[in-house]
């Protein structure tokens, strides 16, 4: 019996001593210090197989992470100061050396309707989201260095929650409103030579002087091409993060917040100016997103061809049933 | 003080998972979240190694860096901890975690992904030392009762060494000058800045 076990145990073990000739130790080894360097420098992950279902934890090192961590601690902080503050230091310096721009010709009192109930509205339902996705967004940048040290963490992070939420939600009244915006109104946003002449006069706020412009000028097409373009891409690069794993894995998680982030600054920085314009900054200008009706004078200065063309419509256009004078 | 570390010994992991196992149970961690577990690099290839990864309590913390409401602190052992009470799940310590640590409870619900569970190191959270409530939010607090990190503690191999960081970085050094080859800590370089020199 004890000879046969003998015999049995060295059939086992003679083929697998014959097969590993080289001893481990002189075996190739692996470094995991040098493996982590070389992927912190050429980046790319440390991964292998992981036997639980959550297929994502087999990312062993994912040395990205410090390079995200990088842009939004620094870049993504700088772009956004620098934009937003950037932006309302030359607003306020533009206010004090031009002041108010005003109706040179002084209001008419007569009216032109500009935009009706429905653009208006779509318009109100996009700023209003806007507004709350623009504060919440810029807590997530800003909030932990400004609000959170006089609110405290408690109020700061109910804030922040409530942040949370209405970004993730409100972005759904967002992008239904781009594309009614874009619908709505594309037709009168491509870009023509007579732009070119606008761009050219800088638009007449230097000057004071009132170069042509149809339905809609230079800068405000740039203002429908920015929240448009600049919208879709926040809105696509936001429901990748909505929705996480679905889309994309971790690298293209990262990438997607660098993109909405910067996108998000910069489209903040051009809709304070677009805000500023069509407040305090020019007369006559909120009574086109208000009431909808604005100054016949003030559509002369600012967007003479349309005026042109409404004045035309007017004179062509013959209401159902109205009589010829002295028909009946 | 101690700097309390975690050091995974590559060449004596067998990939048991008795770490994940005990993790899971200890903290009574919920379904879908892993604290701990065991990724196989090279699998089935010449130059497979197992290696247990949680969270690696960081020097100057990746995680706490980025929390935009500031949620994370470090305990005097160097135990990277955070406050669920003020963490408001939005996934930002996921992304820049080298290590894949934070985990959340739920996924894919508009962003809605409750508070971020994570290792704790075995140390619990804010509230009072072994309390109810601590228990329910973040499982055992072992070092509170002087203990180590049950992962560790009760790993078959002794693969998986929790401790002070240069004890148990000698410890892997004695190993690898006895046995004549290591792969080296993994993480560490990443986590600590700093490798075993063997």
């Amino acid at each position: 019996m004890r000879a046969l076990l003998l015999t049995l145990a060295l059939l086992i073990t003679v083929p697998a001593v014959a097969q590993n000739t080289v001893p481990f130790t002189a075996r190739d080894q692996t470094s995991a210090e040098e493996l982590e360097l070389q992927r912190a420098l050429q980046g790319g992950t440390i991964s292998g197989r992981v036997s639980i279902p959550d297929t994502k934890s087999g990312n062993l090192v994912q040395p990205e992470g410090q390079a995200w961590r990088q842009f939004h601690n620094r870049t993504l902080y700088t772009v956004g100061a620098v934009a937003v503050l950037g932006v309302l230091a030359l607003l306020w310096l533009f206010y004090m050396i031009k002041g108010r721009i005003r109706i040179a010709a002084g209001p008419a009192g007569r009216t032109l309707t500009r935009f009706n109930l429905l653009e208006r509205t779509n318009h109100w339902m996009v700023a209003s989201s806007f507004i709350v996705l623009m504060l919440s967004g810029l807590n997530l940048t800003f909030g932990r260095y400004i609000i959170l040290p006089t609110l405290g963490p408690e109020a700061f992070t109910t804030l922040s929650m409530w942040g949370k939420v209405a970004h993730n939600f409100l972005s759904f009244p967002f992008v239904l409103g781009l594309v009614v915006m874009f619908l709505l109104w594309v037709k009168d946003n491509i870009p023509n030579a007579l732009d070119l002449e606008w761009l050219k006069a800088g638009g007449g706020f230097l000057n004071n002087s009132h170069p042509q412009a149809g339905r809609f000028n230079a800068g405000q097409k740039g203002v429908f091409w920015i929240t448009v373009l600049g919208g879709a891409a926040v809105a696509i690069t936001g429901y990748v993060l909505v929705f996480p794993f679905v889309v994309t894995d971790i690298a293209g998680q990262q990438l997607a917040h660098m993109i909405h982030g910067v996108l998000a600054m910069l489209m903040i920085a051009a809709i304070l100016a677009h805000i500023y314009i069509g407040s305090v900054g020019m007369e006559g200008a909120v009574d086109a997103m208000t009431t909808g009706q604005v100054d016949y004078n003030w559509a002369k200065e600012h967007h003479s061809l349309w005026v042109d063309q409404e004045l035309a419509k007017a004179r062509t256009v013959i209401e159902p049933g109205a009589k010829t004078a002295g028909a009946d | 003080m101690a700097r309390m570390k975690f050091l995974c010994d590559a060449d004596r992991c067998i990939e048991c998972n008795a770490c994940v196992t005990a993790c899971k149970n200890e903290h009574e961690v919920p379904w879908g979240i892993n604290r701990r577990r065991v990724v196989t690099l090279n699998d089935g290839k010449p130059g497979e190694r197992s290696i247990s990864m949680a969270c690696m309590h960081c020097t100057d913390a990746p995680c706490a860096a980025v929390c935009p409401v500031n949620c994370f602190y470090t305990t005097a052992d160097a135990i990277v901890l955070h406050d669920k009470d003020l963490c408001i799940g939005c996934g930002y310590c996921f992304y820049a975690c080298p290590f894949g640590a934070p985990q959340y409870p739920r996924v894919g619900n508009f962003g809605g992904r409750g508070k971020m569970d994570k290792c704790t190191y075995c140390a619990g959270g804010p509230q009072a030392d072994n309390s109810a409530a601590e228990y329910i939010q973040y499982g055992a607090n072992r070092i509170a009762e002087g203990k180590l990190p049950l992962c560790a503690e009760m790993c078959s191999t002794k693969a998986l060494l929790a401790g002070d960081g240069d004890i148990i970085a000698s410890i892997y050094r004695e190993r690898v000058t006895k046995r004549g080859y290591g792969s080296g800590a993994w993480g560490w370089r990443t986590a600590y800045k700093e490798g075993v020199q063997a």
